[in-house]
């Protein structure tokens, strides 16, 4: 089964300033894209050649299939997350969740932000719906997903330096704080329910 | 005649002279002693355009002025009053990591490897104009991998296999040459080896020249490393 590269949910231009037309260029024309081509060229003849994309990334050992797979599952989420209607504040359950189990909001966005300038290298930080329903913040390395465990995964910035490097430079935490000005609260909504 | 007890007076005497600069010297040294939290940033030792066109200005200022100086601010802050670390150089700190104190343990693991690591991949740089290893080096190169196209291709496949943020390195193990890699600012030193070139593929290394081609960095790297810096580092270290 081909994969395909999944198309933008937005223009490639729609996030600038914050992230511009050329960070997309190459973080989705270039870097998600190679992961897509990657994957496809590792599957062939394999026992992966048939399974979902899902299926892929909970199956395969640590390497280059699951590294490839998990990064074009990492970055389709990611690009969801992102919106340019996106930005305040969560509402209804997702906004009780996120009170529930770090206080306010602010405290929220505050360790979330604190484990995306923490995250040491190349990685993702999440918010993660626990076994039990309750909300988590956590930090993954380089094709590192959730996915993987019993968590399932509500919320994404990546902070690979391709993902901010162009408008950013060395600067993540600029990045981050205007994260929040794209974060699609809509979708992470779906994902909770 | 010299009584029992004027030998013994003289005997004290003369330990206190002859102890007398080696307690100077250690006075002097513990004056000297670095205090835990005193790295600071070298000077890049050339230009920032000096590498142009294979490695942009731009890229070279940003990597030291920010990067690296962002680590060693972190390196000072992880050991700051960590009495048990004073005077310890860098180096020493990352070849045993089990003598850090384990709550800074894995802060002076990653930014006590950006400071050496960018300390050494500086020294590892210079425009070669087709320059290759030279000397003894160039003699083990051969020995181990046959020539050196065969050495670029296994540095070169280091480099591009370590996925996300690392290095590639050739190092020495024991007296043996070995091609390595290394996540994040993680170092041969910590392993026992000792790295004599280091090249940086985290993306801050090339990602406003080259952008996603890491192929186009690494091939483009051949054209600046300071073989003469590298042989002699060898030459030394091997010995």
């Amino acid at each position: 089964m081909e994969h395909k590269l999944p198309a933008l949910p937005f223009a490639k231009d729609a996030l600038a300033p914050i992230i511009s037309a050329e960070t997309i260029d190459y973080h989705y024309g270039k870097h998600h894209a190679t992961y897509v081509a990657n994957l496809n060229k590792l599957i062939p003849g394999t026992e992966f050649e048939n399974l979902t994309l899902d299926q892929i990334v909970k199956k395969a050992t640590p390497g280059g299939l699951f590294n490839n797979a998990a990064q074009v599952w990492n970055h389709t989420f990611y690009w969801n997350c992102l919106s340019p209607k996106g930005g305040g504040e969560p509402t209804g359950a997702l906004a009780d969740a996120i009170k529930k189990a770090f206080g306010t909001f602010a405290q929220f966005q505050e360790k979330f932000a604190a484990t995306a300038v923490g995250t040491f290298g190349s990685g993702w930080a999440w918010l993660v719906k626990n076994p039990d329903g309750s909300l988590a913040i956590e930090s993954t390395s380089n094709a590192g997903t959730p996915l993987t465990t019993a968590k399932k995964p509500l919320l994404t910035c990546d902070v690979w330096e391709h993902a901010y490097y162009i408008d950013y430079r060395n600067a993540r935490a600029g990045y981050v704080e205007k994260f929040w000005k794209l974060a699609n609260w809509s979708f992470v909504a779906d994902n909770l329910k | 005649m010299m009584t029992r007890r004027d030998a013994m007076k003289k005997t004290a005497l003369l330990t206190a002279v002859t102890a007398l600069p080696w307690l100077l010297r250690n006075q002097t040294q513990a004056a000297d002693a670095a205090p835990a939290g005193s790295f600071t940033l070298p000077p890049l030792p050339y230009a920032f355009d000096a590498l142009e066109p294979y490695i942009d200005a731009r890229t070279m200022e940003i990597h030291h002025d920010k990067h690296h100086q962002t680590y060693v601010g972190n390196l000072n802050k992880a050991v700051a009053g960590q009495a048990s670390l004073a005077g310890k150089s860098v180096e020493d700190l990352l070849r045993d990591l089990s003598a850090v104190p384990e709550d800074v343990r894995k802060v002076v693991q990653n930014n006590g490897g950006g400071v050496a690591n960018h300390n050494l991949y500086w020294q590892c740089l210079k425009k070669n104009e087709g320059g290759k290893p030279a000397g003894e080096l160039a003699k083990a190169i051969e020995k181990k991998w046959g020539s050196y196209d065969n050495f670029k291709a296994e540095f070169t496949k280091a480099g591009m296999t370590q996925f996300g943020s690392g290095w590639a390195w050739l190092s020495l193990d024991g007296r043996q040459l070995v091609i390595e890699q290394s996540p994040n600012q993680d170092t041969p030193l910590s392993k026992g080896r000792v790295p004599l070139l280091a090249m940086d593929v985290w993306e801050h290394a090339y990602y406003l020249k080259y952008q996603n081609r890491r192929a186009d960095y690494v091939a483009a790297f051949y054209n600046v490393i300071n073989w003469d810096f590298v042989s002699e580092r060898y030459a030394k270290l091997a010995s």
